[in-house]
């Protein structure tokens, strides 16, 4: 918080304290006067544009766009977002020679760079798109709607998404998927889930992952479970380890779940 | 750093709100952002600067408007003030705390000339 008028200045720590940033201190709304006032003639040529509009719109416009070209094919569509290095790729590609032809299934990559994380999953047998955002941090709907569209899926298919490693920014940008699933490895820390809330409160599994090194580590599930219960109750845990298989049959089930829930709800088709 | 990606969906929607309604300036941009809406002021700041460098938002103001977090408690049904997502309820402990305000995202209004 400013020390000079009170007003938040955002919640940038730097060694725990508040970053400060010089600033113009004033009323936020006070052109609303100005306008209705005709002895200030120096802003009499301004005036208010009300617009009241979500920044994210646009996004989300293109995410609902994707949302009806996957439900019109009973397509379900997973977002697998977590942190760099907890095992996403390998998961997939696990994943993916599990259900081993079982149902049409297809992969959309997002790195910032190399499409090295494509070829793995193409390798494994099944279609890839590689997205790379360059800079961007995160996957967003027009990209994604444009890489479905490349995909040209069957109906009945099997969408995995596997977004940009980062825990912060894909938390805000729908895709059009039916769940986020955020996958979170027990090489990290246990309070992941209160460090990064935002994408824990938005997924609706997550997926707990390289169990087969627990006997190794200190880590505590029970607290990690706990942790991201707090910040979503409803959230789903399955514990899973890409490496020993364990987990693997649930993953499948719930997957398999959705597959047939999405195709369950598939709009008849318009004859004619 | 997606608030580079936040910052330009705020100059399309000027630029669009610009063509539609007619101006060739603007001087003061509001957003409201609530308390936990997934925004860092001090980036949105920065990234607000670069974003609109050669538009006709080039020199403007930026203020932001904060709305506060709001939450349910799920248990005891008390309306309650949320400042982060990990908190409990205040009167019963609960973590199951829905929230119901404070994630807003919004190109509030334009001074324009």
């Amino acid at each position: 918080m400013c020390t000079t008028c009170g007003c938040g200045t955002g919640q940038t720590l730097i060694n725990g304290k508040p970053l400060h940033r010089p600033h113009r201190h004033g009323e936020p709304l006070r052109f609303r006067v100005h306008e209705s006032n005709t002895q200030v003639a120096e802003v009499s040529t301004s005036r208010i544009v009300k617009l009241e509009q979500d920044i994210l719109a646009k996004n989300n416009g293109y995410a609902e766009a994707n949302r009806r070209y996957l439900s019109g094919r009973g397509i379900f569509a997973l977002n697998l977002v977590s942190s760099p290095g907890s095992g996403k790729t390998t998961l997939l590609v696990k994943t993916i020679e599990a259900l081993n032809g079982t149902l049409p299934l297809a992969v959309i990559e997002g790195d910032q760079q190399t499409d090295n994380d494509a070829a793995r999953i193409r390798a494994a047998g099944a279609p890839a798109i590689q997205i790379n955002t360059g800079k961007g941090c995160h996957l967003d709907a027009r990209m994604v709607g444009q890489a479905m569209q490349q995909l040209d899926l069957p109906n009945g298919s099997l969408l995995l998404i596997e977004n940009v490693g980062n825990l912060v920014c894909p938390a805000s940008f729908d895709l059009g998927e039916a769940h986020k699933v955020v996958i979170l490895s027990v090489t990290e820390g246990e309070d992941k889930p209160l460090k990064y809330p935002d994408m824990f409160r938005a997924a609706n599994l997550m997926l707990l992952n390289k169990c087969d090194l627990l006997p190794h580590l200190d880590f505590d599930v029970n607290l990690a479970i706990e942790y991201a219960h707090r910040i979503n109750p409803e959230l789903q845990v399955i514990r899973i380890s890409a490496t020993s298989g364990e987990g693997m049959p649930q993953w499948l089930e719930w997957i398999n779940g959705g597959c047939r829930h999405a195709v369950a709800t598939k709009p008849e088709e318009q004859l004619g | 750093m997606h608030e580079m990606s936040l910052a330009e969906s705020v100059r399309q929607i000027i630029e669009d709100a610009a063509r539609k309604q007619n101006f060739a300036r603007v001087k003061t941009v509001w957003l409201e952002i609530g308390q936990l809406a997934c925004v860092e002021k001090e980036s949105m700041r920065f990234c607000f600067d670069a974003a609109m460098r050669g538009s006709i938002a080039e020199q403007a103001l930026l203020e932001i408007v904060e709305t506060a977090g709001r939450g349910q408690c799920v248990k005891c049904q008390l309306e309650v003030p949320v400042a982060a997502l990990y908190e409990p309820c205040p009167s019963c402990g609960s973590y199951e705390v829905r929230v119901t305000g404070g994630n807003e995202m919004r190109v509030k209004e334009l001074e324009v000339e």
